[in-house]
């Protein structure tokens, strides 16, 4: 038998009921099976409003399916899964603990003594290069400065899954390329398994090992699976303009494309 | 000239001390026996039996803080209820709110109660607490927590509702058990509410206490009101209610030093400097 999947979703079904009329229903995803090797980096990308989020909610365990199962390497996941890390498309750190304590907030949570979990934190926020930024509070900090104080957030506690969720989508484009080419760099010295969702394609395949296209919702799934098989270490500006990266782009466009359109003709009719 | 005493950020003090000169002057102008020939009433001294005269009022006041200096008991009283019931009219609105917003159900049941109680008028519970609680400083603290309770706990409750999912979220994936999240999330998020709420129950527990003692009591800044209208002494009258106040304002101002301290991780906005 070969090695558990370090993170395998099978036939997973989401339904959500309105809270008001509970005859209303929407099925976010339904029948996706998704899995991500140990040290695989993963992307999905889809149409907008497919259900990428609900997807990786059930993979923190944030959300339990409707139908459908999730495991963590081989183990069944029951409530939140204590093995990932979860990088929020929105603002997610504390607003009352500055730049240092929120790094420092995941350590606490487990209990690590205080001088070593400040330590950690402070090794981690000269990573992402906010050494000197540690007592702001995150309304002085810029937007990218603040992606990147989640990320050493997210990372000072060494997960085995790491789950991002559009992290960049905020940021101008500059900033993006440069905390795309940051997070490979710290992926590629540590080599976890990371499920990165999407809407950007150049994002996803100039990141990823595999990029998985989601149809349009609502019930959306899979339709198409992609292995990117270009070199590593990869510069993620420089990497668009190989020929194999625009033969990939345009392979997953031709199937991305129909769904796109198909979601944005939802989304008028709506 | 009007250049430079025009109201701007740097007079801004003058302009209110001004103000306040105004008032008094005026004050004073309105109601002094034969200053200005009486116009509004029959003879001379009758402006000054009704609204009493600043000079004598702040005689009063200096009376009563360096001369007889027999005010500070009563200062001392009054101080001591509303800190009681400020104090713990605050902490059990913390502790009800965080409890409600945390268990929707026990929410659900008691939401009528906490409406009808909050919309009962409850100056006319202070004779029923003088009955239970006794004329001391008891039925005092008792009147200003019914007071200050829903104000903190409506706003508790609202703040721990408004919590930002995501930082719960995050919270969570970072390992947070749920106590943690109550003393690291929520109770962080409910502050910035309970410290807009604080500036009013700090002031409603004062109303509390010298309502209280406005009704029954044998000590307190009230109870010396209560005294000189009894014997329609108009400027005792106006000089407690001149102490009443300064006192009300440096509470206000204890509370808005505490909230500069303990809230600087608020965005301010607008924080750049003019050249």
């Amino acid at each position: 038998m070969t090695a558990p999947h370090a993170l395998s979703l099978q036939d997973v079904t989401c339904t959500f009921i309105s809270r008001d009329d509970r005859s209303q229903r929407y099925t976010a995803v339904r029948d996706v099976t998704l899995h991500v090797a140990p040290g695989e980096f993963v992307s999905v990308v889809g149409p907008t409003g497919c259900g990428k989020s609900t997807l990786l909610n059930v993979a923190a365990g944030l959300l339990s399916p409707s139908s459908g199962s999730v495991h963590v390497f081989g183990e069944p996941l029951q409530g939140i899964n204590t093995r990932a890390g979860y990088m929020f498309q929105a603002e997610s750190l504390m607003p009352w603990r500055t730049a240092l304590q929120n790094v420092m907030a995941g350590l606490e949570f487990r209990g690590v003594p205080p001088a070593e979990a400040r330590a950690q934190a402070e090794d981690w926020l000269r990573r992402v290069g906010l050494g000197a930024f540690g007592d702001r509070y995150p309304h002085q900090l810029s937007g990218g400065m603040r992606k990147r104080t989640s990320l050493a957030q997210t990372l000072v506690l060494d997960p085995d899954i790491i789950l991002m969720d559009e992290p960049f989508s905020a940021l101008d484009i500059q900033t993006r390329q440069l905390m795309e080419n940051e997070v490979l760099a710290l992926w590629a010295e540590k080599r976890k398994a990371v499920l990165f969702i999407t809407h950007d394609l150049d994002e996803a395949i100039a990141m990823s090992d595999r990029v998985v296209v989601m149809s349009a919702g609502p019930g959306s799934h899979p339709i198409g699976e992609f292995t990117i098989d270009l070199p590593r270490p990869r510069d993620v500006a420089e990497v668009r303009v190989t020929p194999r990266f625009v033969e990939l782009h345009q392979a997953i466009w031709g199937v991305l494309r129909e769904e796109v359109l198909k979601g944005y003709q939802q989304q008028l009719a709506a | 000239m009007w250049r430079h005493i025009q109201p701007n950020a740097r007079n801004l003090r003058v302009w209110q001390v001004g103000l306040l000169v105004a008032v008094f002057v005026f004050w004073h102008v309105m109601t002094k026996p034969g200053l200005i020939p009486p116009f509004l009433f029959d003879n001379d001294d009758q402006a000054a039996f009704f609204f009493g005269e600043p000079l004598k009022v702040f005689e009063r006041i200096w009376n009563w803080f360096f001369v007889a200096a027999d005010i500070y008991g009563h200062l001392w009283i009054t101080l001591l209820e509303t800190l009681l019931a400020f104090g713990i009219g605050t902490v059990m609105g913390l502790a009800m709110g965080l409890w409600l917003a945390l268990s929707p159900m026990a929410a659900a049941i008691l939401d009528p109660y906490i409406k009808a109680l909050n919309s009962m008028p409850r100056v006319i519970l202070a004779p029923i607490f003088a009955v239970w609680f006794g004329l001391g400083v008891a039925s005092k603290v008792a009147l200003g927590i019914t007071l200050v309770f829903f104000i903190v706990f409506f706003n508790v409750y609202q703040g721990v509702k408004e919590v930002s999912p995501v930082v719960l979220a995050n919270a969570r994936m970072l390992g947070a058990t749920q106590k943690q999240l109550l003393r690291h999330v929520y109770l962080p998020s409910a502050t910035s509410w309970v410290f807009s709420s604080l500036h009013t129950s700090v002031g409603l527990a004062f109303v509390g206490a010298v309502v209280g003692e406005y009704l029954g009591s044998s000590s307190g800044v009230g109870y010396l009101i209560l005294q000189a209208e009894g014997s329609f002494d108009i400027n005792t009258v106006m000089a407690g209610i001149l102490v009443l106040t300064i006192f009300a304002l440096v509470l206000d101002e204890v509370v808005g030093w505490v909230e500069r301290r303990l809230m600087k991780w608020q965005p301010r906005s607008g924080e750049t400097e003019k050249l």
